[in-house]
């Protein structure tokens, strides 16, 4: 926000402040049912309210056991484990599928380029209930129901849309002499992606990327339809024990959930800062 | 000056072709154009003549319609751009903002093999070559205008490449920068015998550098030749119009003999002019006249000799241009040099101007 300039009248020095109140409160509504998970999580007695020890900051009050139970507990090490394997996979092949479809969707000479750029995002705007009964359906048909693979591939059709959306914005400010250049130094048109599209495009694609993730890793729907026991992923764990035995160790995991999507944004953060920045100013 | 090509091997040859991109208009109409090795060859013409068109075909990055281009002995109709070996400057010079500018010259060298030490010597020479010897680990958006536009041609050139195309590449610069380049980028063709094809929109640009000038309007060469007779002798009014000024007189022909003929301005005064482009007595034609040709108080008997009613001067220090109504025409321009000797040319007065037959070309009608 630009501090106030000198000429602000007094109707426009209160909305000055309104305004940043209004921002704080919002701010505070996103922001405070999340963080107020962190301490409760170090609660020494299994109950979702703060006790009066650490109310008072009685050290007494506090201590690890819902984290040792996460990762002794063999439901919780399985469900880690399950989600480990997903989500990057699941994230590999959206990222992959995603780039190339928003490059291709990028030249004017494809046909039906906004119809099948419609049906690519549709996941993202269909309820996600529905495309969960459809993926029951469609891969139950072919066997994929219950499977490793099936929900990798459910998770990377939901995480496809971030990631063509992010690379298209990224696209728009492409310069095409840039790969004609290439070409003319007789770059073949794969090494044209390596060497010159993709480096430029890197920040989009690790922002699509970054969604992908987080879509996956967080998802509990469409892994409720077509996982089976093998499948079960930390959300999947949470719900169960929200609801079967209302554990407190699901606030641990919340919070190292929540320190792992930070930890997460602000490397990809960096990572996308530092590319944007080697990519320079395109000349005039 | 004016080589002529077709006693050589031509290297580039473009054999009727056309180019449509929405299958009905046709952008590049039966284009013929060959230039020989070593040549530089440019394309000269106004916005939208198609210019560009013939450079992306002859690059591969659009497809003929119609017709054969060919490099060398071979037809590239089918060889993508990438197979060609043909070097580019772009107009927004396409440097990768990614790779500093010693990468930026040693990706070609990279993509075909090239070996570490040998790269490095190329990637420094060529840099040299343009002046830039200690820039290498710059980043582009660190350059100067006018630097990119050396690293783009050096760039182009790191490869050795037979051929070289540069689409506009000095129009971002400013004026004096943009001639000192031309006369570099001149310089460089000489010295390295590289065949260029050069598009550009500003004429004085393609008289200084060319050997040859392929004048283009609506999709067709007017006249390809070199910048001399482009000047002296223009085949058409559209390459007579374009190329330098150019007094315009309008009016019938009536009488024709071997190459010269006789013309009557549509105000009726009577003119002998070298007959250029019209064909019979009777055709319509338009009298084109350099006003550097044109003398002011003739000291001894001229071809044509009228009066013209001096409108307006304009004091221009090595010259004065003297704006007249000369034959009906309120426009005409005659460009006096200034000796020294004071000149007593009087704004409404009446002069005596004259010129020779061979000064002035019988052309088709401008439109
Ligand atoms: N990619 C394209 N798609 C459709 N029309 C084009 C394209 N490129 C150029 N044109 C048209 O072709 C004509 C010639 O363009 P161009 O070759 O760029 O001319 P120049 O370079 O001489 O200014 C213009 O009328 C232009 O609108
Ligand atoms: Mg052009």
């Amino acid at each position: 926000m630009a501090a106030l300039p000198p000429y602000a009248s007094p109707a426009q020095r209160t909305w000055h402040y309104t305004f940043r109140i209004i921002c704080g409160l919002i701010f505070f509504f996103l922001i405070f049912p999340i963080m107020v998970i962190v301490p409760l999580s170090f609660n020494s007695l299994p109950f979702f309210t703060f006790t009066p020890e650490m109310l008072r900051l009685d050290p007494a009050g506090y201590s690890l056991i819902n984290y040792k139970d996460f990762f002794t507990n063999p439901d919780w090490n399985n469900a880690l484990r399950n989600s480990v394997t997903i989500a990057p996979v699941a994230t590999l092949l959206a990222t992959s599928i995603g780039t190339l479809a928003a490059i291709g969707l990028s030249q004017s000479h494809v046909p039906f380029r906004s119809a099948i750029m419609a049906i690519l995002i549709s996941p993202m705007i269909v309820p996600l209930i529905i495309s969960a009964a459809g993926m029951y359906f469609f891969y139950s048909r072919i066997g994929l129901q219950g499977t490793y693979l099936g929900v990798v591939l459910a998770h990377a059709a939901l995480g496809t849309p971030f990631v063509i959306i992010t690379v298209t914005a990224t696209l728009v400010g492409f310069d095409r002499s840039l790969t004609r250049a290439a070409a003319s130094m007789g770059a073949n048109p794969v090494t044209t992606f390596f060497k010159v599209q993709l480096p430029l495009i890197v920040p989009g694609v690790i922002s699509g990327a970054l969604f992908a993730f987080i879509t996956s890793f967080d998802e509990v729907v469409v892994v409720l339809f077509l996982g089976s026991a093998g499948q079960k992923t930390l959300p999947w764990q949470m719900f169960t024990g929200l609801r079967e035995q209302i554990s407190p160790t699901i606030l641990a995991v919340a919070t190292l959930m929540v320190a792992i999507s930070i930890a997460l944004l602000t490397t990809l953060e960096f990572l996308r800062r530092r590319s944007e920045r080697l990519r320079g100013l395109t000349p005039a | 000056m004016a080589s002529s090509p077709a006693t050589e091997e031509a290297f580039v040859r473009f054999t009727k072709v056309q180019k449509s991109y929405d299958g009905e208009n046709l952008v590049v109409k039966d284009l013929n154009l060959d230039i020989a090795k070593g040549e530089f060859l440019t394309m000269l013409g106004p916005s939208g003549s198609g210019k560009t068109t013939c450079l992306m075909m002859l690059a591969g990055f659009e497809p003929a319609t119609n017709g054969e281009i060919y490099l060398g002995d071979r037809s590239i109709n089918h060889v993508p751009p990438h197979k060609r070996g043909i070097g580019m400057v772009f107009q927004n010079y396409a440097l990768f903002p990614h790779m500093t500018v010693a990468e930026n010259l040693a990706f070609p060298l990279q993509v075909r093999n090239v070996g570490k030490a040998e790269t490095e010597t190329k990637v420094q020479r060529a840099l040299e070559m343009v002046e830039l010897g200690e820039f290498g680990s710059r980043r582009p958006a660190q350059l100067s205008g006018g630097q990119q536009q050396r690293v783009a041609v050096a760039r182009a050139l790191v490869f050795e490449p037979d051929l070289v195309l540069m689409d506009e590449p000095l129009g971002a610069l400013d004026k004096q920068l943009r001639e000192q380049m031309q006369y570099e980028i001149k310089h460089i063709h000489e010295n390295l015998g590289v065949t260029v094809v050069y598009v550009t929109h500003d004429q004085t640009e393609a008289l200084t550098m060319s050997d040859r000038v392929a004048v283009f309007n609506d999709g067709v060469i007017q006249q390809l030749s070199s910048p001399e007779s482009l000047y002296e002798d223009p085949q058409n009014s559209f390459v007579a119009q374009f190329i330098g000024e150019n007094n315009k007189l309008n009016g019938e022909v009536t009488k024709i003999t071997k190459d010269t003929c006789v013309v009557k301005t549509n105000d009726g005064t009577v003119l002998k002019a070298d007959k250029v482009n019209v064909d019979a007595v009777g055709d319509r034609t338009t009298i084109s006249l350099r006003p550097e040709r044109v003398e002011l108080d003739p000291p001894k008997k001229m071809d044509n000799m009228l009066n013209g009613k001096i409108e307006e001067l304009i004091y221009l220090g090595d010259h004065i241009r003297v704006r007249m109504t000369v034959a009906g025409n309120s426009e005409f321009i005659a460009k006096v040099r200034n000796r020294g000797e004071k000149r007593d040319l009087v704004e409404g007065e009446t002069a005596k101007i004259g010129w020779s037959t061979s000064d002035c070309k019988a052309l088709d009608l401008a439109s």
